[in-house]
């Protein structure tokens, strides 16, 4: 028996919502008295392999080959299989990325085996495994137990705490040998076309600094404007559905309901009304704070802090002591 | 070609908040019920691949008799057939039992090319049920698909947006793709549409028919309930100046070791 955490890897290092899922996992596999086994796949796995051994894990598995350069569902899903195997693998998880989810219900249901998808809570109650899931846009949880003996979740990233890296770890490093070879492979990545080069991902993000419709009276300068202060913070920029409908930011940068769940311990929404959709992607932010011209915006009602004033004043003045502040403690 | 896209009935986003644990746990859900935004992309994309290529579409849904009327949202936008699996018989919503009967329904139309579908419902969001079904049907899956650019020669070539980039992948038909809202812009019923869908007949069929026996559930589901109400009392910075106010709320910030 054993616990297996994969820890999913995007341009050759670790993407870090899998390193919280590690540090969880080394608390479940205690409670149950199972083994701590880190699963990394990839054309190379060598350093996130050694630094899984130092966010704990006992074992730390590695399937290494050109065929896993690119995530594709068909050949990690058989890496994943053969890593169960080996490991005898009772709970499986994952950061519920968007690999993350997708590769956990796909090897959940070839193996028949209950599943909890991107769950907000996981622990052990009288030696069974409870993960809890926020469901309808995060109005309702839901306690899910498993009647399989197999389970698996995927797990929301920001759920739990980054864990400290040990210096030194002593896990057993083990490489399996992929059975599987191109032929069996049905997708064929033809061409791939960076998008953002070196941003942080809203997912991994614990600042976020989001503008909405109130920069329209100058888009290009107002989404400056909060991109400069998510820099100073070392955050990511973040929109409401309605500055992305009007064409002043791509898609990608949409929080809430149609967009992007985020949990950082920083939210910083600046021109956003706080629409429920809104709400519903940034609602579990630790902390909250509102920049809006208006006192009467909804934000201000799920916001621990807000300033009430003309985002074009109110976000420089805020880079510019963030700067001062930060650059004193340094 | 032969396309079948997969919807659901979900509460209409702006009343989910308002939905009860009592409703979730007796499954009876009073909102306001509408096809499943992120379906209407899947829908609309069966719709335009008919327009380019040519193709027979039939839009699939497990559900009660009331889900019909996603059916006929679907229809109305131009999905040319639709059938209900009934799931009045069936226990609580396990994941895989949902994409087995889908599975079922979709091997029960003949020969399917592809299956559509969005990528998550707004209600459970367990966005897996798709997986699922790609997995029961042994066809390749190809989620948040952005573009499908070529259904030629036994294979479909797709955009997929994944993290940090763009990827162009092919893979044999037949195949699972769950798209992405970037795909389109799910067209507006017309009048013709509306009065054409209210009149269909929505065969339903049931597990049986189906040939799919009720296996036990995968999973429990317990303690159903609402989060607890996050009490926050804003703090507004006041101040003579802008500076002033930021200065203020950047100490708060700070206190809270945020940052
Ligand atoms: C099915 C569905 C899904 C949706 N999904 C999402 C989603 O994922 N994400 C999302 O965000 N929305 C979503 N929405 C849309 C949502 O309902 C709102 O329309 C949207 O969030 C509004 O964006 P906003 O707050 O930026 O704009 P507005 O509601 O227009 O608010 C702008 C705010 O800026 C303030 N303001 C204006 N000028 C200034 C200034 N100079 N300085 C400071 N403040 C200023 C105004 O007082 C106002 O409060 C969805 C809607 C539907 C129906």
């Amino acid at each position: 028996m054993s616990l297996l955490v994969w820890i999913e890897q995007a341009q050759g290092s670790a993407v870090p919502s899998c390193w919280e899922v590690l540090g969880q996992g080394r608390k479940l596999a205690d409670a149950l008295k199972t083994p701590l086994v880190a699963l990394v796949m990839g054309e190379e796995t060598e350093a996130t392999a050694a630094a899984a051994a130092q966010y704990g894990a006992d074992t730390v598995l590695t399937l290494t080959s050109p065929l896993l350069a690119r995530y594709r569902l068909t050949a990690y899903a058989a890496g994943l299989r053969q890593a169960i195997q080996e490991a005898d693998a009772t709970v499986i998880l994952t950061s519920a990325t968007q690999n993350g989810r997708e590769l956990c219900a796909a090897v959940a249901c070839e193996l028949d085996a209950g599943l909890a998808p991107d769950v907000v809570d996981l622990r052990v109650e009288e030696g069974q495994l409870v993960a809890t899931r926020s469901i309808y846009s995060n109005n309702i949880l839901v306690d899910v137990t498993f009647t399989t003996p197999r389970q698996f979740a995927s797990v929301r990233p920001r759920s739990f705490p980054m864990p400290e890296a040990a210096d030194a770890a002593s896990a057993e490093i083990r490489e399996l040998p992929l059975s599987l070879d191109e032929e069996q492979i049905p997708e064929k990545i033809l061409e791939v076309a960076q998008t953002d080069g070196g941003e942080i991902s809203l997912t991994d993000a614990r600042i976020i600094v989001s503008g909405g419709r109130g920069v329209a009276a100058d888009p290009a300068r107002g989404f400056q404007l909060v991109a400069e202060l998510a820099q100073v913070l070392g955050g990511a920029v973040g929109a409401s559905r309605a500055a992305v409908d009007a064409g002043y930011i791509p898609y990608k940068h949409q929080v809430g309901q149609t967009g992007k769940t985020v949990r950082p311990d920083l939210y910083i929404a600046a021109g956003i009304s706080g629409a429920i959709q809104h709400l519903a992607g940034m609602g579990g932010s630790k902390i909250i704070v509102a920049i809006n011209k208006d006192p009467d915006a909804p934000i201000f009602s799920r916001a621990h802090y807000g300033i009430v004033g003309d985002l074009f004043e109110v976000l420089p003045a805020l880079t510019a002591e963030f700067k001062k502040r930060l650059g004193q403690q340094k | 070609m032969k396309i079948a896209v997969l919807i659901k009935q979900t509460p209409d986003t702006a009343e989910l908040p308002k939905v009860s644990a009592d409703e979730v746990r007796t499954g009876d859900v009073k909102a306001a019920m509408v096809i499943n935004p992120w379906d209407e992309f899947a829908a609309e994309e069966a719709v335009r691949l008919d327009e380019r290529f040519g193709a027979e579409t039939v839009a699939i849904t497990l559900g009660g008799p009331e889900a019909t009327d996603a059916l006929k949202h679907a229809l109305a936008m131009g999905v040319a057939g639709a059938k209900r699996i009934d799931d009045s018989q069936l226990p609580d919503g396990d994941i895989w039992l949902t994409a087995t009967l889908l599975a079922a329904a979709v091997q029960a139309e003949g020969e399917v090319d592809l299956v559509l579908t969005g990528k998550q419902s707004v209600d459970e969001n367990s966005g897996s049920v798709h997986v699922g079904v790609a997995q029961k049907l042994g066809y390749p899956l190809l989620t948040n698909v952005v573009e499908i650019q070529e259904v030629e020669g036994g294979q479909v070539r797709a955009v997929r947006l994944v993290d940090g980039a763009r990827e162009t992948v092919q893979v044999p038909l037949p195949a699972v793709i769950s798209v992405g809202k970037e795909i389109n812009e799910p067209r507006y019923p017309s009048f013709m549409g509306i009065r054409k869908a209210s009149r269909a007949q929505i065969p339903t069929l049931t597990p049986e028919e189906l040939g799919v026996a009720v296996p036990d559930s995968h999973v429990r589901w317990d303690r159903i309930r609402k989060p607890e109400e996050r009490k926050t009392q804003v703090q507004i910075f006041d101040g003579a100046t802008v500076e002033e106010k930021a200065a203020k709320l950047v100490d708060a910030l700070l206190a809270e070791k945020v940052i």
